[in-house]
């Protein structure tokens, strides 16, 4: 039994690039990847948003009204309803002039437990240094 | 000998990003380490066969072929190629197609994972 800890970094804005959203769909994906590891095998994600990265938390997004498509606000919830670890980095929201109050906390419509974090870029770097491998995206 | 797992997710026209990854991918195969490629995203466009070598594009289906028959497994974004419109009938042979959690098992055993681009 043994656990591949991934880190997920989000550095860019959403919609204008796909990255956002394959960080996304990519780090929801370790619920499923059991099916080719051994019993007891695990990979786990852990997502920050950092930088610009932080725009895609904002709430109230619109994107199934204008562009039918998913919004990255939903696939953020979806990440929360599977117990996925979601960090935002406080300093980049303040730069922004944004605050708990302007991003997705948590996902109760959904039934999700699990809440964003806004955390000091540090607790973000600590994040960094325990995983296995990191991804920016 | 290691495993090395990329993935990349940028254009094979359009960026240089993919031939990079497949020159890297081809060096460390070269050295006798095991591969995994993963492509999503725009980086599908690779999977597709009958891609025509011009001069002023890049041209990875020839290299590409010449790693799988080394080793090289090469994986493509089975969603992110449909919705491109890349279906299997047109794609290359021995390029694999899956769901996203196949990278992400491709990282448990692996020694490094290195994740390339994106437009």
């Amino acid at each position: 039994m043994a656990t591949t800890k991934l880190g997920f970094i989000i550095q860019r804005a959403g919609y204008k690039c796909e990255n956002p959203k394959l960080a996304l769909t990519h780090s929801i994906a370790s619920q499923s990847v059991e099916v080719y590891l051994n019993d007891g095998d695990l990979v786990t994600a852990d997502i920050a948003f950092v930088g610009d990265g932080v725009l895609n938390c904002l709430k109230n997004q619109k994107a199934m009204e204008r562009y039918g498509l998913t919004s990255t606000e939903s696939h953020i919830k979806n990440g929360l309803l599977l117990d996925l670890n979601i960090l935002v980095c406080k300093e980049d929201l303040e730069m922004l002039g944004l605050s708990e109050k302007d991003i997705v906390m948590d996902a109760e419509e959904f039934g999700a437990d699990m809440t964003t974090k806004v955390v000091p870029f540090a607790d973000i770097t600590k994040m960094m240094e325990q995983v296995n491998h990191l991804l920016f995206f | 000998m290691g495993k090395l797992t990329i993935g990349c997710f940028s254009s094979l026209v359009g960026s240089m990003s993919l031939d990079f990854a497949v020159k890297l991918a081809g060096a460390a195969v070269e050295k006798g380490h095991k591969v995994d490629f993963w492509v999503s995203g725009n980086a599908t466009m690779l999977s597709i066969k009958g891609q025509r070598a011009f001069k002023d594009y890049s041209a990875l289906q020839k290299p590409l072929q010449e790693l799988m028959g080394k080793g090289l497994t090469i994986t493509a974004c089975e969603a992110c190629a449909e919705a491109r419109g890349y279906h299997k009938d047109i794609t290359m042979e021995g390029f694999k197609r899956h769901s996203m959690d196949w990278y992400l098992a491709s990282t448990f055993d692996a020694d490094r994972v290195l994740h390339i681009g994106g437009e």
